[in-house]
């Protein structure tokens, strides 16, 4: 089973940012394992680009589709066996990267 | 004919989680077993009148509930998928080691009481399917619409097949804190039963208590070495004990000083004091509902209130916020104190617990009758009236009324 864990951080309160080498360590663990599927930091809201093209033609905006507190900063994806165990590597991971994660299975 | 009904209410009530345990264990999947269990249940109600009773009736239900299913699964694989028929129904999961303890019972209450599920989606769940109440049952007692329990349910049910809930009894490292995420969601049934809140509703709902009280007591002897467990069971029993005079005739509160000692139910709370001995006697630091359960002893010992031991319930309510120092916990240590110090010590205790219970009904009843007890009349007043504003149960907002009343 694969589960999506994003990391969410707040603009109001921010994590902290010299997480990195902890989240490495994690990272190589997580691959030791056999969870790691995928992971990676995403850049800073304003540099997203929404394009909708479901009309006569395709409309760009600036920025994020939902401008909010809350964002998206990072992702991970994991195979796991059931939620217990995504939820325990999840509890490990949000005191590893200072921040908030979100678990939510694939299809 | 009432022998057979009775043969099937029994057989509901120590069967009904047996069966939905099993067949979530052999299918993987809650909603075939829920509702399974329920069409096998249907089957006895038409057919044990005639035929008779089973011999075994769990086993005749487990059977003919696990024909159900797969004629369910059957039916759905017409026009789905041959070959997950096949698995469901032959490929059993390879048999597990047996931990500690196992039961398929604790295996389904773990699941229910999942901390992925929000603690309405627990209750409703475990009410469902440990408890076997029936959907339109769950709503009355929570006072939801049928079709918005409905939802919920089949909504947790979706989330546990999705998000792979797992259906095991969790490891020993995980097991305490799980295990007090079970107990709050009983311990949250029995005290909607004992303080019903709504205005319409009855201020003591016997139905959710007693419920309560049963699911414990099988929790009780799924985990008879778990501590908390026979705490919280203690704890009910010995507040159990005391319903029959805790509400008036004329549907007034009656509190614990004024209550009429000789209505209180012996076997209960001989059984209550039995398990605190237990706990006492293991020698074991206790948890909360110990430490609660002790003090409904203490309160339970005394043939008059006159004769309690109120140094023995501040002292346990010390040992109680040393491991949850919340300020409800506070406010009761204070109106323990208010008996050992007098209510003078107590009041200055309560007033440092308002910024956090500004919002509950019970800081300012305390307040009320403290002030009261002290001769202020005005200030015990003006503490009634917040707290009738703010009290949700129709015989305590009745008590509170007739003591505001009685102020000079």
């Amino acid at each position: 089973m694969q589960y999506l864990v994003s990391v969410i951080d707040d603009k109001s309160n921010p994590g902290s940012t010299d997480r990195q080498p902890a989240i490495s360590a994690f990272n190589q663990r997580l691959i030791a394992e056999g969870y790691w599927v995928f992971a990676g930091g995403l850049a800073d809201t304003n540099a997203a680009t929404v394009i909708d093209n479901r009309g006569e033609q395709a409309v760009l905006s600036d920025g994020p589709f939902l401008e909010s507190k809350e964002y998206l900063a990072g992702v991970w994806v994991w195979e796991a066996p059931d939620l217990d165990v995504a939820l325990k590597l999840a509890t490990e991971a949000s005191k590893i990267c200072d921040r908030k994660v979100e678990v939510r299975p694939f299809q | 004919m009432s022998d057979v009904r009775e043969a099937i209410t029994q057989a509901h009530h120590e069967e009904w989680a047996r069966v939905v345990a099993s067949l979530t264990r052999r299918f993987g999947d809650l909603d075939i077993a829920e509702e399974a269990a329920a069409e096998a249940f249907a089957t006895a109600v038409e057919r044990w009148p005639a035929d008779g009773v089973p011999p075994n009736p769990g086993a005749w239900l487990t059977t003919t509930a696990n024909r159900k299913a797969i004629d369910r699964i059957r039916r759905e694989n017409k026009r789905d998928d041959k070959q997950k028929e096949a698995q469901l129904v032959y490929d059993d999961d390879p048999p597990e080691p047996l931990g500690a303890i196992d039961d398929e019972r604790l295996r389904l209450i773990f699941t229910c009481c999942h901390p992925a599920l929000a603690m309405e989606t627990r209750v409703a769940l475990t009410l469902r399917m440990v408890g076997g109440l029936t959907v339109p049952e769950i709503a009355r007692a929570f006072l939801v619409q049928e079709s918005t329990m409905g939802q919920r349910i089949t909504r947790a049910k979706a989330k546990i097949k999705t998000a792979r809930i797992p259906y095991r009894v969790p490891s020993a490292e995980d097991l305490p804190a799980r295990v007090s995420g079970v107990l709050a969601v009983l311990f949250l049934v029995f005290n909607e039963g004992y303080l019903a809140t709504g205005p319409d509703t009855d201020p003591v709902r016997h139905d959710l208590t007693a419920e309560a009280i049963r699911l414990t007591r099988l929790l009780r002897a799924l985990m008879p070495q778990d501590g908390e467990v026979a705490g919280l069971l203690a704890l009910m029993v010995l507040t159990e004990a005391r319903r029959a005079a805790r509400v008036s005739t004329s549907g007034e509160l009656v509190t614990l000083d004024e209550q009429d000692r000789g209505a209180w139910d012996t076997a209960l709370v001989a059984e209550g004091h039995r398990l605190v001995r237990e706990r006492l006697a293991s020698g074991v630091a206790p948890g909360r509902y110990q430490i609660l359960a002790a003090i409904n002893a203490v309160h339970t010992s005394a043939r008059d209130v006159r004769d309690t031991d109120w140094s023995q319930v501040v002292a346990l309510y010390d040992q109680l916020i040393r491991l949850d120092p919340s300020p409800i916990v506070g406010l009761n240590r204070a109106i323990a104190v208010a008996e050992l110090d007098g209510p003078e010590v107590a009041l200055a205790a309560v007033d440092r617990l308002q910024d956090a219970l500004a919002g509950y009904h019970a800081y300012h009843a305390t307040r009320a009758d403290l002030l009261r007890r002290l001769g202020c009349s005005q200030q015990s007043r003006a503490a009634y009236d917040k707290a009738i504003e703010l009290a949700g149960n129709t015989a305590e907002t009745a008590y509170l009324t007739r003591r505001r009343d009685q102020l000079g």
